[in-house]
């Protein structure tokens, strides 16, 4: 048996790649849309907070699934709700030690993966019932596909909106003596749903079998 | 294994997770503690050095970069409000001197007059920023003022550099505020920042005469006491021009700014 059939079955291999592409969080579950919108305006943003999300998700999967087994259900929710703000604290304490500036523009939105529908739901829906290795890959699986759909969105956002990629100049602003007239619109939150809207667009004609029937 | 949904075991349950959650949450907080604290210093640093237009708003220097810099350039003295005076050397430690903390502390402040910005207390000291461009050596160039004030949500920090002759505004910034994303937050941003660049803090007789104000407002030239406000951040612009005016005024930094054009600058 090879490593990889060791550590990720085929089921577990599902578990994690599922909800980046077909399962995906925000573009087939629309959930954390409202994050997706405030912190796509630069793809560094993205990239801090995907990885945060990841993290916590991970880590609250992994936690929730290991006292599954002890949770009183009267309880079980506000267990999964402290263990996910414990946790959303912690990362928003590393961001403050380690990416100062960062943090100064991420921190509300860190503060608000507390509320995220994605960690919440995944602890309540998924590390409930399965052991603690599968939950562990399905919050790194569905944090994964948040960000993937985040940095979608930060590049088109940052590209369109600024002419920049990780702040790189690409297309030089007119502002800066360049030739490229910014979109502004890029640089406010609407974008981002249209951007997200055309995104789940696409992805239903690509797998016709997402598409609801009326 | 104990019956689960016991009421016993459940406030059991309960209190363990409290516990193990806060635990670890206060680890976390303190170990890193430190580092923090650092880094906030370091971005107030930062701040002097941008509001002196020694660092451009584009520039990210690196930690220690940055100390260079400062160390280079600025000199944090001191300066008994009231009187205007430096504070005598060694009586307080500079590098550790937290402006925005001794306002708790009654030894080292004292509640305010009535003021518009909405400010409580006054620290007895406050820290001056001397700025010499050209190091350690060269005569002061500018002089860098911590100010603060009420905005739409919370207080205002930043700090205000003013030239030589004690009148010029070389550059604004703000590194703490809350004020809204978009509209007041716009405080920050180094193009509207920009806009105080060469006006003038006082008037012919000496008194704090910005202003930020609706409408169009021409270059530093023609129109020298006013700033154009942000649309849609009235309660921000006015806090911004309020604040100002509170720590140019005899309150805040008036009587040292005296001192200081009149040529005190060791």
């Amino acid at each position: 048996m090879s490593v990889l059939d060791r550590w990720l079955p085929p089921r577990a291999r599902s578990v994690l790649l599922t909800p980046i592409l077909v399962n995906n969080p925000i573009a087939v579950q629309v959930l954390g849309i409202c994050s997706a919108l405030a912190v796509t305006t630069r793809i560094d943003k993205a990239l801090v907070m995907g990885a945060a999300v990841i993290l916590v998700a991970a880590a609250a999967n992994l936690a929730v699934s290991l006292v599954r087994n002890y949770t009183p259900g009267s309880i079980r929710i506000i267990v999964q709700l402290a263990i996910i703000a414990s946790l959303v604290i912690m990362v928003d304490q590393f961001l403050k030690a380690y990416l100062f500036e960062l943090s100064l523009e991420l921190s509300v939105f860190v503060g608000l993966i507390i509320t995220n529908c994605i960690v919440m739901g995944r602890a309540e829906g998924f590390a409930m019932q399965n052991p603690p290795w599968p939950s562990f890959l399905d919050g790194v699986g569905n944090g994964l596909g948040y960000a993937l759909v985040l940095l979608l969105v930060a590049f088109v956002r940052e590209l369109t909106g600024a002419g920049r990629v990780l702040g790189f100049t690409v297309l030089p602003l007119v502002s800066d003596g360049g030739w490229y007239e910014g979109n502004g619109l890029m640089l406010l939150a609407p974008s981002a749903l249209f951007i997200v809207g055309l995104l789940i667009w696409a992805l239903r004609e690509w797998k016709p079998e997402l598409q609801e029937k009326d | 294994m104990p019956d689960v949904n016991s009421t016993r075991y459940t406030i059991g349950f309960a209190a363990i997770v409290s516990v193990v959650c806060a635990l670890l949450v206060a680890a976390s907080a303190v170990g890193l503690q430190s580092r923090q604290e650092e880094n906030q210093r370091l971005f107030r640093q930062k701040n002097v050095l941008l509001a002196a237009g020694l660092l451009r708003p584009d520039e990210a220097p690196t930690g220690a970069e940055m100390r260079k810099i400062f160390d280079r350039h600025i000199e944090v003295r001191l300066v008994d409000l009231a009187s205007g005076e430096y504070m005598a050397e060694g009586r307080i430690d500079v590098e550790t001197y937290d402006q925005r903390r001794v306002r708790n502390d009654p030894a080292l402040s004292r509640p305010a007059p009535p003021n518009a910005a909405k400010i409580s207390r006054l620290p007895t000291y406050g820290a001056v920023y001397l700025v010499r461009a050209g190091g350690k050596d060269a005569p002061v160039e500018q002089v860098v003022l911590p100010i603060e004030g009420i905005g739409m949500w919370g207080m205002m920090y930043g700090f205000l550099a003013l030239d030589r002759d004690g009148r010029t505004v070389r550059g604004i910034t703000f590194y703490d505020q809350k004020e809204t994303p978009g509209l007041g937050s716009e405080i920050s941003n180094p193009k509207w920042q920009a806009l105080w660049v060469g006006r003038q803090a006082f008037d012919a007789s000496w008194e704090p005469k910005l202003t930020v104000v609706k409408g169009a407002v021409g270059p530093p030239a023609t129109d020298p006491h006013r700033i154009d406000a942000i649309s849609g951040a009235t309660i921000t612009s006015n806090g911004v021009s309020r604040l100002v005016g509170f720590w140019l005024s005899d309150e805040g930094y008036g009587r040292y700014l005296a001192r200081f054009r009149a040529g005190d600058t060791s």
